[in-house]
């Protein structure tokens, strides 16, 4: 039985759709990337779930969470979810900590919170935690302030603030996207270790396909509001068979090899007010026919866990090195 | 023109800058450039990579003129760069441009494209008026976007769109030289294809050098004939691009390469530890030597100086030159 499991999950914002219908199940242990571009609706998908968006937001579907059903959930039930099974890291360390409190304090909070710990115990818990996400002199350092930390540092004071509540999921919103490349290394290792020590399942949200192969084992790759193709890593670089995602693999600058030109995608994402009526993809797509405007393709099965969204997939699946410049 | 043969050279480039540490704190010296030379030649493309903070930037701009160097100096066509603000100036600058990361903030949000695209052209009184809108549908169609385009404002444009446009008001004037500051990083994947697509297409047509920064050694790779890699200030390593990102001979260029995520990435990768350098903190001897996981009791004392290996690669250390043997890393005292 999957941890989590996403079906239908659709969301809205002022009548424009940001998501339209995401089928998605995380196993327990497991390290499922999402990568997409901006606006592509990967962060809403995680908000929506954690009953994280603003009132405004018409949410449908469904997220069940060891079988619960989150999706309309009770406040208390969301709050008690949220930050103790699963927690959510972003972007940007900086913002999401409270400028004008010790970072000692901001994890011994989560830490009453989530466990009812307090005083000295929640004290050495957090400097636990320090010392687990690899800051150094981690006893002095829960004095300090966030600004007196770098950007790296900040991120594995969030990342020990997501860990206080012991979640048995971690959700990373590009966790890595603000910082430099020697940095990024250091803070995907650290996922990296955290999974394999203490079991907990990852959900990492990236725009880099990079980012994604080197920490998880499963990819989804989303457009404008849906999953438009689903396999292991190694099999989505070796076969991918979703226009958008060849596009996608076309666009990377090789390592070595002969310097061609990229395969840039055409064109640019669609307005969500502004939907094509069947696959979201059609306007940029060089597969395009007739029946790809009738209606939007559902993911269908390709192979043991890969699956994929585009009608025209028995002519489209071809090795990428073909993929037209 | 022909490519090849130095159009620009910068010799010795040094830039401080005072910097207060903390509310009440003395102000201090930050050598935010120390000590850089480099070449860009006709038709070609030097690619700058490093960290944030590391001085591309700052060096981006001591090359263009918009910034005077504290020591060494810039030759454009073997002449010494006029004093700013001089007529001779002016007229240079015309012919080096600059792109920013950031098209939005580089484009004047009240104004449509085609009006932008055209201003260099009143600023530097180039060509009749009349032949203004002739000369900005080419440079439209140029970068790839339609004439009717022309007439959009920023926000109306995608983030692809307006780098576009920005890129063609960097050649209104026809530049010789682009310097192109991280043109890329705040774009999606795809565009990123097609901005570095367009970037190869302009120079084949136009002939325009280029200084392309960035912290993208992919990128680098796939646009650059040469790269150097920066570090605190200093270029630590210089050579043909596919030599070093294959064969990184600096061991602060090797752990760049090995941290690009990518699928085919094999065996343990090297992860520095620390955080990138406090210019103001500038460490002694090699600045690298904190994070350096072969460096020794010499690597601290001494700074390495950036001189050829026999096969030609720029290198500035100590032990890729066998100056000394590898060390397990120095750290002196703890780092704060
Ligand atoms: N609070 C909000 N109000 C209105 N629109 C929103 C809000 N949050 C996200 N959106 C829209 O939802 C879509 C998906 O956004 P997001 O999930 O942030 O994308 P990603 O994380 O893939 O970059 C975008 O069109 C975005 O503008
Ligand atoms: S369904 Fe049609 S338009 Fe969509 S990706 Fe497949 S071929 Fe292209
Ligand atoms: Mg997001």
């Amino acid at each position: 039985m999957p941890l989590v499991s996403l079906t239908g999950l659709s969301v809205a914002f002022d009548g424009a759709p940001a998501l339209r219908g995401i089928d998605l199940s995380v196993a327990k242990g497991e390290a499922v990337g999402l990568v997409g571009e901006s606006g592509c609706g990967k962060s809403v998908t995680w908000l929506a779930a954690l009953g994280l968006l603003p009132n405004k937001a018409r949410i449908s579907g469904s997220v069940v969470l060891d079988g619960q059903e989150l999706i309309g959930a009770p406040p208390a039930i969301l709050e008690k979810v949220r930050g103790g099974r699963i927690a959510m890291i972003f972007q940007d360390p900086a913002s999401s900590l409270n400028p004008v409190h010790r970072i000692g304090k901001q994890i011994t909070e989560a830490l009453a919170l989530h466990r009812n710990m307090v005083g000295q115990a929640a004290r050495s818990e957090a400097k636990r935690l320090l010392d687990l996400v690899g800051i150094p002199d981690a006893s002095r350092r829960l004095d300090a302030y966030p600004h007196e930390l770098s950007g790296g540092q900040n991120q594995r004071v969030m990342i020990a603030i997501a860990l206080a509540g012991q979640p048995e999921l971690l959700v990373a919103d590009e966790p890595t996207t603000a910082l430099d490349v020697t940095i990024q290394a250091q803070i995907l290792e650290l996922l990296k270790d955290l999974r394999r020590h203490m079991g907990m399942t990852l959900v990492l949200i990236s725009h880099d396909l990079g980012v994604v192969a080197d920490s998880c084992e499963r990819v989804a790759v989303m457009y404008a509001g849906r999953i438009v193709e689903e396999a292991p890593i190694s099999r989505l670089f070796s076969a991918a068979a979703h226009p958008y995602t060849q596009g996608l693999l076309g666009a990377l600058p090789p390592m070595d090899g002969p310097r061609r030109r990229l395969a840039a995608i055409p064109g640019g994402v669609p307005e969500p007010w502004a939907m094509p009526p069947g696959c979201a993809f059609a306007p940029r797509c060089a597969h395009r026919v007739a029946a790809c405007d009738a209606g939007v393709p559902g993911l269908i099965p390709l192979a043991a866990s890969h699956r994929v969204a585009c009608l025209q997939v028995a002519q489209v699946a071809m090795p990428r090195e073909s993929v037209p410049a | 023109m022909k490519p090849g043969g130095a159009l620009l050279e910068a010799e010795g480039l040094v830039r401080r800058y005072a910097m207060r540490r903390g509310f009440f704190g003395h102000a201090v010296e930050v050598r935010a450039v120390d000590g850089v030379s480099l070449k860009l030649e006709r038709g070609r493309t030097l690619g700058l990579v490093g960290e944030s903070g590391c001085g591309k930037s700052t060096t981006g701009r001591l090359v263009l003129g918009m910034e005077m160097p504290d020591a060494g100096r810039v030759s454009f066509e073997g002449a010494t760069m006029p004093q700013p603000g001089s007529t001779a100036w002016r007229k240079l600058r015309a012919r080096m441009q600059m792109v920013f990361q950031d098209p939005l903030g580089a484009l004047d949000r009240r104004l449509p494209i085609a009006t932008q695209i055209a201003e260099p052209l009143d600023i530097h009184a180039i060509g009749a008026a009349s032949d203004r809108s002739a000369r900005v549908e080419a440079l439209l169609r140029a970068v790839g976007l339609r004439p009717d385009q022309g007439a959009r404002y920023p926000h109306e444009l995608s983030g692809g769109q307006r780098q576009r446009a920005v890129l063609a008001r960097a050649l209104a004037t026809d530049p010789a030289v682009l310097v192109c500051d991280e043109p890329i990083s705040a774009l999606d994947v795809s565009i990123q294809a097609q901005v570095m697509n367009l970037l190869l297409d302009l120079q084949e047509q136009f002939g325009t050098s280029m200084l392309f920064v960035s912290h993208d050694l992919r990128a680098v790779r796939q646009v650059s004939h040469r790269v150097a890699v920066m570090y605190l200030g200093r270029i630590v390593e210089e050579g043909e691009p596919d030599a070093v990102l294959h064969d990184p001979a600096h061991p602060y260029t090797r752990a760049l390469v090995s941290a690009i995520p990518h699928p085919g990435r094999t065996g343990q990768r090297m992860v520095l530890q620390g955080d990138p350098p406090n210019p103001a903190d500038r460490p002694s001897g090699c600045a690298f030597h904190p994070r350096c996981p072969v460096a020794n009791s010499f690597c601290a004392r001494e700074a390495p100086v950036l001189k050829p290996r026999a096969d030609g690669r720029l290198i500035a250390c100590h032990v890729a030159h066998g100056e000394v043997t590898a060390g397990h890393g120095f750290t002196g005292q703890e780092a704060a």
